[in-house]
């Protein structure tokens, strides 16, 4: 009969109806099926995040933070690197995903010794995302010295980027930000710097509580901590910087106990920005972490059945492709999730 | 309409192997789309720190990051995942719904979020 098959299908390969659609196998059409619905859930999820950031939630609690003023840390290194981690666990994922289409093509040539060695690599590569990852939440999580909540209203003056003296209104309730220097101060101190950071904070608040002590509370400030620096705004392009200490003092002295000051981040409150910049940030990255998880285990499952003979028995190394569509997929959505969180 | 189930010559799946000439040309391949979704993430993070959001030159930038990672995205889906080589049913039974949501996604971030915040903003009258 014109039309049917020019050659006769295996029977193995047949689908329930005796055809077998695309000419794929049915295992790798679910596969491909199940990674469009995945791309669905992950469209939504910046999608929304579009909405909220150029639309009106983001504009009535304030800017949404610059990704590079936010991720600028390097492990061991400090601040002072924008966007260089993000880049790096990018270009970590792109090599992983390599050593996986490698593992593919080595499939197709029936070579275990490759199939497994490039499986290895790829498995190494997913586990150091993970910790990349880990790393970063970690950091994100507990923030880089946090912010003071202003409780009057302040005239200060400042200097902006380009150097032009400005005069802004602090209003009660905003957030103010310090540091030594630009942004080196609570790195430089290592590993511990957080808690250090914290209570270092908390004793300078408790010597001036606003009770008059103007001069001796600017005497602290100076040794022990010597603001130089006030940010008006960290995470944002244009910051106005303040370097008078009498109104550091003034303002760190203005502002009260009571009120709460925020370092990091965590589902409540951020210093970074708006509310919903650090729970999409934890959505985000810890969904794409999730899949990144499951990548692992799967490439795991898949490398042990390599290296029992599995597939070699099989004739085949579909398995490999299919679990590898899926580590790509991974790489996919993180090339998405770099550009619309990170860098736009 | 073209019948796509059919087995032609040998191009099944389950057959697609080839030998270690034709391995070693692909593997040339994959290390050039390697190279290149590299050197455009380079560029991605130069761009990123050399121009800040306020510069003239943002919206130009912005729409760089946007096509460039448009081309990893196709080097991704057509290279290391194959689609390119699957038949051409199946590659636009994937991209399709690909396509939409990438089309739709880049309207919410170009346009639709300001206007909405706009739209909101008189309705909710503040």
């Amino acid at each position: 009969m014109s039309g049917e098959a020019l050659k006769q299908i295996e029977k193995d390969v047949l689908w329930g109806g005796g055809r077998s659609p695309f000419s794929v196998t049915y295992g790798k059409m679910m596969m491909w099926f199940f990674l469009v619905s995945d791309a669905l859930t992950f469209s939504g999820l910046l999608i929304s995040l579009g909405f909220f950031r150029t639309g009106v939630f983001g504009d009535l609690e304030g800017f949404w933070p610059v990704g590079e003023k936010v991720f600028e840390a390097l492990p061991v290194l400090g601040t002072g690197f924008p966007l260089i981690y993000v880049a790096l666990m990018t270009f970590l994922l792109i090599v992983s995903s390599v050593t996986m289409v490698l593992a593919v093509e080595a499939g197709h040539r029936n070579d275990k010794s490759s199939v497994t060695k490039w499986l290895v690599w790829t498995v190494i590569g997913g586990f150091f995302f993970l910790g990349s990852q880990a790393w970063e939440w970690y950091h994100f999580i507990h923030g880089s010295g946090g912010y003071y909540i202003s409780a009057d209203e302040l005239l200060v003056e400042g200097e902006d980027q380009s150097g032009e003296t400005i005069s802004y209104t602090v209003a009660a309730g905003e957030k103010v930000y310090y540091g030594a220097e630009h942004g080196h101060s609570h790195e430089e101190e290592g590993h511990d710097e957080h808690h250090g950071h914290e209570h270092a904070s908390n004793q300078k608040i408790s010597g001036m509580g606003g009770d008059g002590h103007d001069d001796h509370a600017k005497e602290e400030v100076h040794e022990e901590h010597s603001p130089k620096v006030l940010y008006l705004n960290k995470y944002q392009t244009s910051i106005v910087t303040v370097e008078d200490t009498r109104t550091i003092t003034k303002l760190l002295a203005a502002k009260n106990e009571n009120l709460p000051e925020t370092s990091g981040a965590d589902l409540s409150s951020n210093e970074y920005g708006p509310q919903q910049y650090a729970n999409f940030f934890f959505f985000v990255t810890g969904f794409h972490g999730f899949h990144v998880f499951s990548g692992v285990i799967l490439n795991l499952i898949i490398l042990i059945m390599v290296i029992k003979g599995v597939m070699q028995k099989r004739g085949h190394y579909e398995m490999v492709e299919k679990t590898g569509l899926y580590w790509h997929f991974i790489d996919l959505v993180w090339v998405f999730v770099f550009t619309f969180f990170y860098l736009v | 309409m073209e019948r796509d189930d059919l087995i032609v010559n040998d191009s099944y799946a389950l057959n697609a192997h080839h030998n270690e000439e034709a391995g070693a040309a692909k593997r040339k391949k994959i290390w050039f789309v390697a190279g290149l979704l590299t050197l455009i993430t380079f560029i991605e993070v130069v761009l990123g720190i050399g121009f800040k959001q306020n510069s003239e030159w943002w919206a130009f930038i912005k729409w760089s990051f946007i096509i460039l990672t448009l081309f990893k995205a196709a080097y991704i889906v057509l290279s290391f995942m194959h689609l390119g080589d699957e038949s051409k049913n199946l590659k636009w039974t994937i991209l399709t719904p690909y396509l939409m949501f990438v089309a739709y996604l880049l309207f919410i971030a170009a346009r639709e979020g300001t206007d909405m915040s706009v739209l909101l903003l008189n309705y909710l009258g503040s």
